[in-house]
């Protein structure tokens, strides 16, 4: 196919019969291409392209929204590796994201490989993703009350075994887990579903030579399974990763950033700034920095793990 | 050797089972304190099955009971009304998803069947908007639609998802892209122009994929929070998942009412526990495909 860029003018030859050929096949349906693309792009310009550009140029103001954003150099940018804060908020997700994505990583290949020997359900398989189908909102607010530390049914559960009531959403220490461990029960299922759609992939003849060849389950898994699933697992760590630094909807509803800051991760703290001290400006820069970490996250671990080599070939 | 696989076998049995276990128990629970009598709950923490069975929650949270009942029964009193939230939620969501599967369907045929210069280079620069985190645009698409006069409307908890998505127009082109050239060509020879071969036959023949697209937007969508708190606080557009954080923020701290926030938690999973119960293969299949690539 040629791409030359033609002059927008000729696309009205297009419509034109009589038009000679060669200036129909440079430009192709151009102009009914352009009816059918018309309603994304100006969805595409005015809500991703625009605010993109104008995200990163109100990083750089001090912007209230009552006044124009007025410039400011890199003044945000400054007070940020100051702001002690922006370092707390920072620290918290990265321990969230540690805690969701390594629980949450080990449980789902736990799951994939438990169907995949036991059962090709349909009925299981939907099950796992239910949770997944309901509102973040929705999940927190039941495990908010399965909870409590007064009358939650999991302090009955720990009392049946002999532990003390545990303040799951109140003791600073356990705030960040606990809202780890209920992201981890609702995306599991769903990683899990994940992981086992890659495990489809890897032939049955690689597990019949190692059968032959002697090798047990356990050595199976770790030296077949788990390198052939390589290049899944990236990409599913990838995925859930850049969601898991976007953690806000179960911290806004449960702790609100609370007990002492331990819970206020990156994303309700940008929400703070911007939505309760309209100080939009330095929302906008911590929200281009964390951008720039997950763009270098993503890089890194594609990088590191080697996603596209198949040890297969 | 035998044996020892079968005791493997049985102890992965188990674990199955409890992993079930854990994943259904929260919605059990749910059903069981939404049912509950909220002032009797605290003196039943282990009781399986609804404390003083009742309605009231239910009746409390869709501003049925009176001040009075509502706080009799352990409610705040505060006024609520949860049909109208889900009234909010069902036009959001149904918008949305008609619009977004839509346009992305026209966006996903001119990249799919159309041949036009630098085709390639839109349709990258459309995946790169997937990079983007979400919060980085949605500072400014706030400004955008406060300016426009927007908040509080439903146009403006509409409008930015109502065009496209770039992972909507991925997914439908990967679609659009196996079906043959052959019967294209032939529709073309009888003289159908690209409006009928879009309508009259890339749709149909990707009904399938697009029911499945139009079910996961829609239950995005229904579940969304983060946008919907920033542009639809007021209460004539506020949808079930905003209701439920105020409703929530509401509660009293000394005795939250916990039955009342079940009933509404339910009141909003619901509708999704049913499409999904509907369209579980379909959801479930789609997974694989949908999550990876």
């Amino acid at each position: 196919m040629t791409t030359t860029n033609a002059p927008p003018t000729r696309k009205r030859s297009h419509g034109d019969s009589a038009a000679p050929p060669r200036k129909r096949r440079n430009l192709g349906d151009l102009k009914v291409a352009m009816i059918f693309i018309a309603p994304a792009t100006l969805g595409f310009v005015v809500f991703y392209i625009w605010p993109t550009l104008r995200g990163a140029y109100l990083s750089f103001t001090e912007y209230s929204l009552l006044s124009a954003p007025k410039f400011n150099g890199l003044a945000n940018y400054e007070r940020m590796v100051q702001d002690s804060f922006f370092w707390n908020a920072l620290g918290v997700t990265v321990e969230y994201v540690v805690i969701n994505i390594g629980v949450q990583t080990v449980l789902a290949v736990g799951i994939a490989m438990l169907m995949y020997r036991l059962t090709k359900s349909i009925t299981v398989r939907a099950v796992i993703l239910a949770p997944y189908l309901v509102a973040n909102v929705v999940v927190a607010l039941v495990w908010y009350w399965m909870l409590d530390v007064q009358v939650g049914v999991v302090q009955t559960f720990l009392g049946w075994v002999g532990i003390d009531p545990v303040a799951f959403f109140g003791d600073s220490h356990w705030a960040i887990p606990t809202v780890a461990g209920i992201n981890v029960w609702r995306h599991m299922g769903y990683t899990a579903l994940l992981v086992f759609a890659g495990l489809q992939t890897i032939p049955k003849y690689v597990y019949e030579a190692a059968e032959v060849d002697g090798s047990t389950e356990w050595k199976t898994f770790w030296r077949i399974t788990l390198p052939l699933l390589r290049p899944v697992l990236v990409m599913v760590l990838v995925v859930t990763m850049i969601g898991s630094f976007q953690i806000f909807d179960t911290v806004a509803v449960t702790t609100q950033g609370g007990p002492i800051n331990a819970t206020r991760v990156i994303y309700y703290y940008i929400y703070e700034r911007a939505f309760t001290r309209f100080d939009f400006g330095y929302a906008s820069a911590m929200a281009l920095v964390l951008f720039a970490i997950l763009a270098v996250v993503s890089l890194l671990q594609l990088r590191l793990l080697r996603a596209k080599e198949s040890d297969l070939a | 050797m035998t044996r020892q696989v079968s005791v493997g076998r049985t102890v992965a049995w188990i674990l199955l089972f409890v992993l079930l276990i854990v994943t259904l128990f929260p919605f059990y629970w749910m059903l069981r304190t939404a049912f509950s009598d909220n002032t009797q709950l605290p003196g039943h923490p282990d009781s399986l099955l609804p404390v003083e069975t009742t309605l009231g929650a239910f009746k409390r949270v869709l501003g049925l009971a009176s001040i009075e009942e509502a706080q009799a029964q352990g409610g705040s009193g505060a006024a609520v009304n949860f049909w109208l939230y889900l009234r909010n939620s069902l036009v959001v969501a149904t918008i949305t998803t008609v619009c977004q599967v839509f346009f992305s369907a026209m966006a996903a045929y001119a990249f799919a069947r159309l041949r036009w210069p630098g085709r390639d280079k839109v349709f990258a620069l459309f995946l790169a908007a997937l990079m983007v985190p979400p919060i980085f645009t949605t500072l400014p698409n706030f400004v955008l639609i406060k300016n426009l006069g927007l908040l509080n409307s439903f146009a403006g908890i509409i409008l930015p998802g109502a065009f496209m998505t770039p992972f909507a127009i991925f997914f439908l082109r990967q679609f659009f892209l196996g079906i043959s050239r052959e019967l294209e060509e032939a529709a073309m020879i009888d003289g159908a122009g690209h409006r009928r071969i879009f309508f009259g036959m890339i749709i149909p023949l990707s009904a399938a994929p697009i029911a499945t697209l139009a079910i996961l937007t829609y239950i995005n969508s229904w579940n969304d929070y983060f946008w919907p708190l920033l542009v639809g606080q007021q209460e004539n557009v506020r949808v079930l998942t905003v209701a439920l954080g105020v409703f929530r923020s509401q509660t009293p701290q000394g005795g939250p009412d916990w039955a009342g926030l079940m009933a509404a938690t339910l009141i909003a999973a619901l509708p999704m526990i049913i499409l999904f119960l509907a369209f579980a293969k379909r959801i479930t299949n789609s997974i694989g495909f949908s999550g990876i690539k």
